[in-house]
């Protein structure tokens, strides 16, 4: 049976009609070369500009883990793909409409990607057969039938970038460099984008060297400028502005949003942030935003090890600071042990893990949502935490003030799960009213009468935060366990089991703040799709597309795993079905299962890289037995 | 913070109620009697005090003083201390820790927190054995040791705690012996006044696991024969009759004992210096042990230096007088901000940089 294939459009309705001469509501672009060819500036770029514009969009950047690969080579292949568009989408796109291929290498590795009948704009310059041999093949694949049914279109982009800055005094090195804004500004013409901002940017980026700023602008005017005179595309595209609410915007990806929203927590808490880390990928860029934000208070710790990154977090918690750590699965694993004795000691902090494909080293630069099981057991003893899931790169800002609120207010250690997708991706965010923006406010102990540390808040459980500093409240913490209530040093078989018991439902009270799981569609029925962090934007195009095709479908999405919403399990038993699908071997679904007997349908990719909103929908048919929905 | 008034506080407002729970006998009760002593002459509010220990017989220290405490995991207290001193530099941070867990199962957090001159006191308390454990070798049990573990005999190099500690740069270095009490105390308040990382080794005595490992130093018949008291700008001498002194070999460049006769120095004997800005000689004195030579005990390094907690605020203090202590609205509205207005029309807001 053939299975349809989806529409463009992820939401019909939100659709406008195509009214502009040469309209498309939407267009995936992925720009590859070199990594040292500069495609993640470019696409930064292209993507900054079409914010601007006013296009919905998101982005995917992929690069390899290799800082300079062997120029020329496939491990060496660094990759940008944006898709903009004139409604509102959650994903960056299934399949590229138009490649930018700056070598030979870049195109044998994206090319498998290209929608059929999809735009090459390809830099001949380097399709000589020095490079062929690199990415091991014989012929030229402009000429070899590799691109047929594709549009192609060449230009020598490093011959022409030389040209453009014959006159500049730059030496032929520095004039190679500038060749990534020649394909930029060949695409800006393509899709009928203003130059301005970039100008804009490389004047503010070169401001000490004002012949570089010079030098690119020209160049990608030359880009632009070419495509204009040689008439090389007979078209010439535009995607109209999105429908955007009424606000402020700001183009956001996981990592930055997830920093902003610590420091934003640090002030609406009243506590200094104190971030120790250590750098890893995909996590440090948390650190290179922090770093500067001293002007706020921020302390920025890079401590010697992925150990006492955490260990130093837990010491500023104690003296009275948002202790927060950042790392990926590896660092998570070293952090574990800490991790517990903040269990133990009932202090507030938040780790965040930027997952990305393990085990061990993996592909540490591609995305993956493996940690969660690690996040809910790896530890040792029954060391039961809150685990929250951002589900988009600017929701990285909430997640990481609700993993704030709930760490200073049930004193507890937070696990927040981004992922590399989301710490990358981008997205227009619609910046807060600051006036929306939680109290946080949090309240040591400092009476000392009837003080004991292990006093417990009658509703949440947790204990009080008495701060070194305090006079009367000297007490001491520590792993060892504790008695109820005093936090003596207690080995008593019964008041162990206690303690065990009372540390776990503190975690399941924080259940008591979190809002009920939501259900998009009906109800109740045949099939409910669930999932739970970065796959959500895969999963609404998914079920949109399958509605549009007729086929009945609800969808819910789970931002806290642990504890999971208490209507979890009535949510669940209303459907016939319920598909789930996750980037690691069914982990969510594992707990779901165990949990609450029932079949879930574990749908799973660990590639490296996000489910595609087609893959979604497939499942979504096969599941249904092929149905396409007549019920 | 307020601080606790008048009556001055006694050794007995630094004891905790819980019972004592170390071996009858061990050298770790000198050393808690020695601190407990100590700290009611600091003039710090007891508020202010905290004690963070890691794993081992050593770490329970923070149970039995009356202060703030934080009992962590094995080999972390200095990573947990530093982040607590740099975020609270008002506190008066204590780092106690064992030769295992300082030197074996943290030594790297050991090393960066004296690199970077984080301002904590850290006692090391080293017994050359794993007592916790039952008595396994330690990383400062000498060659050959035979333990449960090391049935034939270890077969590893020992570290020296000084030397460590001095390799890495410490600004405060100092060495002395459980029972010492009153050497014990006046390097304990030496350490109290030093801004910076003050790593302090005490050797302390395992009665049950390594019973008598410092036995040639402390037994009072040999002690004036086997220790040599580092004092400041006085020249290296020891011996009951002090007959004995110290002095740099100009040819080999290495330490060596010279006789003392009549009680007239040789003009060439070390006199010590302890703010020395080069640490080898420090770093040589170190390496002294008997037979062929005693063990100096006392301060072997005391330097100024910036701490690490003063360089981040001075930071920070440096950033919110350029820039003021900032906003929300400046931390969220900037970058490439536009607006979408009702008309559905873009408008352009700046690109206002992030810091």
């Amino acid at each position: 049976m053939m299975l349809p294939v989806i529409a463009d459009a992820e939401n019909q309705e939100a659709r406008p009609p195509a009214t502009a001469q040469e309209p498309l509501h939407e267009v995936v672009i992925r720009f590859a070369g070199d990594s040292g060819d500069g495609m993640q500036v470019t696409g930064g770029q292209f993507t900054s500009t079409s914010a601007l514009v006013g296009n919905d969009l998101s982005t995917l950047p992929d690069f390899p883990a290799e800082i300079r690969a062997p120029a020329g080579t496939l491990p060496g292949v660094s990759a940008f793909q944006v898709r903009i568009a004139d409604y509102d989408i959650h994903t960056p796109g299934d399949a590229p409409d138009v490649l930018v291929a700056m070598n030979p290498a870049a195109l044998k590795a994206n090319l498998r990607d290209l929608k059929p009948n999809g735009v090459v704009i390809v830099n001949t310059d380097e399709f000589v057969p020095r490079n062929f041999k690199k990415v091991g093949i014989e012929k030229n694949p402009l000429e070899d039938g590799t691109l047929d049914g594709f549009r192609v279109f060449k230009a020598d982009i490093a011959t022409l970038t030389k040209r453009a800055l014959e006159d500049s005094g730059l030496d032929a090195r520095s004039q190679e460099r500038c060749k990534n804004f020649f394909a930029l500004g060949m695409c800006y013409w393509l899709f009928s984008r203003p130059m301005e901002p970039t100008v804009e940017w490389l004047e503010k980026r070169f401001a000490a060297k004002p012949e570089l700023a010079a030098a690119n602008v020209k160049v990608m005017k030359a880009g632009y400028n070419f495509c204009d005179i040689t008439g090389l595309f007979q078209v010439r595209y535009e995607v109209l502005p999105a429908k955007l609410e009424p606000g402020t915007y700001r183009n956001m990806n996981g990592n930055l949003a997830l920093a902003l929203g610590l420091v934003t927590a640090s002030r609406k808490s009243g506590l200094p942030l104190f971030f120790g880390s250590y750098p890893i990928t995909p996590a440090s860029d948390i650190l290179h935003h922090l770093a500067p934000l001293k002007s706020y208070g921020v302390t920025t710790f890079q401590a010697e090890d992925e150990i006492a990154a955490v260990c130093s977090a837990i010491g500023a918690s104690f003296g009275g600071a948002l202790g927060v750590t950042a790392t990926s699965g590896p660092g998570l694993a070293l952090k574990q042990e800490a991790i517990s004795l903040a269990v133990m000691v009932e202090l507030p902090l938040v780790v965040c893990d930027i997952q990305r494909a393990g085990p061990s080293t993996g592909m540490p630069t591609k995305t993956e949502q493996a940690d969660l099981l690690q996040a809910m057991f790896g530890r040792h003893g029954e060391s039961p935490v809150p685990i929250v899931a951002p589900a988009s790169p600017a929701d990285c800002f909430d997640a990481a003030l609700e993993a704030c609120a709930v760490a200073t207010r049930h004193m507890v250690p937070v696990i927040l799960l981004s992922d590399g997708y989301l710490a990358n991706g981008a997205e227009p965010w619609k910046l807060p009213a600051l006036s929306d923006l939680p109290d946080l406010a949090v309240e040591f102990r400092t009476d000392p009468q009837g003080f004991t540390p292990y006093l417990r808040d009658e509703r949440t459980l947790a204990r009080p935060w008495a701060i070194p500093g305090t006079p009367g409240l000297e007490h001491r913490i520590g792993g060892i366990e504790k008695q109820e209530g005093t936090g003596n040093v207690n080995y008593e078989p019964q008041n162990h089991e206690r303690m065990v018991q009372l540390r776990a439902e503190k975690v399941a009270r924080v259940a008591l703040d979190l809002p009920p799981l939501e259900v998009d569609g009906d109800p109740e029925g045949e099939l409910l799709v669930v999932g739970w962090g970065s796959t959500r934007g895969a999963i609404i195009g998914g079920v949109n597309a399958a509605r549009r095709a007729g086929i009945r479908v609800s969808r819910a999405h789970f931002r806290w795993l642990n504890p999971l919403p208490s209507n979890t399990g009535d949510v669940l038993s209303r459907f016939d079905k319920v598909l789930l699908p996750e980037m690691n071997l069914g982990q969510l679904a594992l707990l779901l299962r165990a949990r609450f007997l029932k079949d879930v349908i574990s749908y799973t990719k660990v590639q490296g890289r996000p489910f595609f909103r087609q893959q979604v929908f497939d499942k979504i048919v096969e599941v249904l037995g092929g149905s396409n929905g007549h019920h | 913070m307020a601080t606790t008034s008048a009556p001055p506080l006694t050794k007995k407002d630094f004891q905790s109620d819980q019972e004592v729970r170390w071996c009858p006998g061990c050298g770790d009760y000198a050393i808690l009697s020695a601190v407990q002593a100590v700290f009611p002459e600091l003039g710090i509010p007891r508020e202010r005090l905290v004690i963070v220990s890691g794993i081992g017989c050593s770490s329970r220290f923070p149970y039995y003083m009356n202060t703030y405490g934080f009992h962590t995991i094995h080999g972390r207290a200095p990573a947990v201390a530093t982040g607590l001193k740099t975020s609270r530099p008002d506190l008066d941070v204590w780092v106690v820790t064992g030769d295992g867990d300082a030197l074996s199962i943290g030594g790297n957090h050991l090393i960066h927190t004296i690199r970077r001159n984080v301002g904590l006191k850290i006692l090391l308390f080293n017994n050359r054995i794993y007592g916790l454990t039952k008595g396994q070798y330690s990383p400062t049990s000498e060659m050959g040791k035979k333990t449960k573990s090391t049935p034939y005999g270890s077969v590893d190099y020992p570290f020296n705690p000084l030397s460590v500690a001095l390799g890495a740069g410490a600004t405060f270095v100092a060495r002395s012996v459980d029972v010492f009490q009153a050497h014990l105390k006046a390097t304990l308040k030496r350490a109290a006044e030093h801004q910076g990382t003050a790593f302090v080794e005490i050797y302390q005595n395992c009665n049950i696991f390594n019973d008598g490992a410092f036995d040639g130093m402390v037994e009072k018949a040999t002690r004036e024969e086997t220790t040599l008291y580092l004092e400041h700008g006085k020249p290296l001498v020891y011996g009951a009759a002090k007959d004995k002194g110290i002095r740099l070999d100009p040819r080999t460049l290495e330490l060596e004992v010279v006789p003392i006769v009549g009680g007239v120095l040789p003009d060439d004997l070390v006199v010590w210096d302890e703010t020395r800005s080069d640490p080898a000689i420090a770093f040589m004195l170190a390496q002294l042990e008997p037979p062929a030579f005693p063990t100096p005990i006392g301060v072997y390094r005391s330097v100024s230096r910036p701490t690490y907690e003063q360089r981040v605020i001075g930071q920070i203090q440096a950033q919110q007088d350029k820039k003021g202590t900032g906003t929300l609205e400046g931390l969220l509205y900037s970058g490439e901000v536009w607006r979408v207005e009702t008309d559905g029309s873009i408008v352009r807001q700046g690109t206002g940089s992030l810091e």
